[in-house]
């Protein structure tokens, strides 16, 4: 599935709620049903400081695709985390730079990504995309 | 007692609804909310008299230059210092700081000395004396506190000593609400001779403050976080510390003549205000002080105290409510954990439920270690506040646990 059509797939189950409390409801269930992340990849290197929450994001490279393992310590920071990682993770370096991330305004969690917000969010994705450029030169190189 | 009714009428703000519903304000102490008298104020300069102040021959330039003085003999009054040259304006409470640490630091301070600060500061309060000790070759010592916040006063008199230069303390913790015995402390330092600065950030607006009875060498605020607008502060310094100190930043009006071989200073308190000042924002202020003297501020401080004792009350009775910062001495703010839920996760729903808190660390990450934690959420309220939004605030935790359990 391309990753527009994950991003189409995630509006629709967010475009039957337009109350705010369910859609949070949803959020928090996405990021209780996200797998785990191995507490011994938690570590100093691979987590994302923000002053509101906290993200850890681990990359996998595997036969020219990039796997992404993430967690946080706030559930809907860890919701918003599994989304992103649903849509980027299992990609090539060139569809994870090359996709722009638009279901984030269309399902109204814009402001999460506020660089004020400093949940970490904002930081994960450029992380997600840096990863990319490095393995694909790694695998240039 | 205030008139609530009345009282809330004067802030326009306070009528807005979020996400459909009325807005319940709880962050007064990032900033406060500016009443009608402060915005029509700040308008009437600049729609009938804004010119730059002290410089033009002008008739605008007259009233404005007026106004702003006016508004420091204001401040003045409020703070009940000795004389207008002893108030300085800037930009706020972090700039008085810095001024301070800047300026009597580089007069004063050097290798081997000693600034004292507590364990209770905003990082204001810690991140310019750090620099200064670097640059100096100074020592940082920490006033130690307890689990409710309460400074160790013998530990502080016993790390008092020759090498001390300057003692900087906050009115009132940001992060916890917590008020430290300043009269004591500097009453303790005055014995030594030593200066003290008092961070009153979150001091001026909840009650009388008087610096020459509290007897401080320095009093530093914000006017965003005293009813006034944002982008003005006030640094009150005794006179015979400020004469004595090198002018912090270089300019226009800080200046009596300038040549290229040499530069004579002007008099306090224009040597420490370098270019155009905030005076539109000063005058703002001066009408917030104005304001809120009318309201009166004892009468503030009582419903103030009954919105924490309340709210206090309402929130021990949750059941997996933690209350950091169990002082007995404290200004109206609340700083709590929800067991099981993380603080940015409560504060986004109740957020989304119309009530405005803040949560994280509250630009106190030292306090945060020493309780052990990574952040609070923070209900900061002031007397435009109501028992019924401390309700809302209560119903709003209930439904967070209810979310997240």
């Amino acid at each position: 599935m391309k990753t527009d059509q994950v991003q189409e797939q995630i509006v629709e189950e967010f475009s039957q709620f337009d109350d705010w409390m369910e859609r949070y409801e949803l959020l928090i269930d996405m990021g209780r049903d996200m797998e785990q992340m191995d507490e011994s990849l938690k570590r100093p290197d691979f987590v994302i400081e923000g002053c509101q929450s906290r993200v850890w994001l681990y990359p996998e490279f595997n036969e020219g695709r990039v796997i992404f393992t993430a967690d946080s310590d706030a559930l809907i920071t860890r919701g918003i985390v599994s989304l992103l990682v649903r849509v980027l993770s299992g990609r090539t370096p060139d569809e994870i730079t090359g996709t722009e991330l638009w279901f984030i305004d269309k399902i109204g969690l814009r402001q999460n990504l506020s660089p004020t917000r400093s949940n970490g969010l904002l930081s994960m994705i450029k992380q997600m995309r840096l990863y990319a450029i490095a393995f694909k030169a790694k695998e240039g190189g | 007692m205030i008139d609530i009714e009345k009282i809330r009428t004067d802030f326009p703000i306070l009528g807005e609804r979020v996400y459909g519903k009325d807005l319940v304000y709880l962050d007064n102490g990032a900033t406060t909310q500016k009443p009608k008298v402060v915005i029509d104020r700040m308008e009437e300069v600049f729609t009938r008299y804004n010119s730059n102040i002290h410089r033009g021959v002008h008739h605008l330039s007259d009233i404005a230059s007026r106004e702003y003085e006016q508004a420091r003999e204001i401040v003045r009054g409020f703070i009940n210092a000795g004389s207008t040259d002893e108030i300085i304006f800037n930009s706020g409470t972090t700039a008085g700081i810095n001024n301070v640490a800047c300026s009597f630091g580089e007069r004063f301070v050097g290798r081997g000395d000693e600034i004292v600060i507590s364990a209770l500061e905003h990082h204001a309060n810690i991140v310019p004396w750090q620099m200064l000790c670097e640059r100096k070759g100074a020592t940082l010592r920490v006033i130690p506190m307890s689990d409710d916040g309460e400074l160790n006063i013998d530990h502080y008199k016993a790390i008092l000593g020759k090498s001390t230069r300057l003692v900087a303390i906050t009115h009132a913790s940001n992060a916890l609400g917590v008020v430290p015995p300043v009269k004591e402390i500097i009453a303790e330092a005055r014995r030594l001779g030593i200066p003290v600065l008092v961070d009153g950030a979150q001091g001026v607006q909840h009650g009388v403050v008087d610096v020459r009875d509290l007897d401080c060498d320095f009093y530093v605020f914000s006017g965003h976080k005293v009813y006034g607008p944002t982008g003005i502060g006030v640094l009150y310094g005794k006179r015979e510390l400020l004469d004595d100190m090198p002018p912090w930043q270089g300019g226009g009006d800080m200046v009596k003549s300038v040549t290229f071989e040499k530069t004579e200073y002007n008099d306090l308190p224009f040597k420490f205000e370098a270019g155009t000042t905030n005076y539109a924002g000063a005058i703002g202020l001066a009408a917030a002080l104005e304001y809120i003297g009318a309201v009166g501020l004892e009468e503030i401080a009582a419903a103030e105290a009954d919105l924490l004792s309340y709210a206090t009350e309402r929130l021990s009775a949750i059941k997996g409510v933690t209350i950091y910062g169990n002082s007995s001495c404290k200004i109206s703010v609340i700083s709590f954990l929800i067991d099981g839920v993380h603080q940015y996760d409560a504060g986004m729903v109740l957020d989304k439920m119309g009530v405005a808190v803040r949560t994280g660390t509250h630009c106190a990450q030292p306090v945060m270690e020493r309780l052990g934690i990574d952040g609070t959420i923070r209900a900061s309220f002031c007397f435009y506040n109501t028992r019924h939004e401390v309700d809302r605030l209560a119903e709003g935790i209930e439904k967070v646990i209810e979310m997240f359990r």
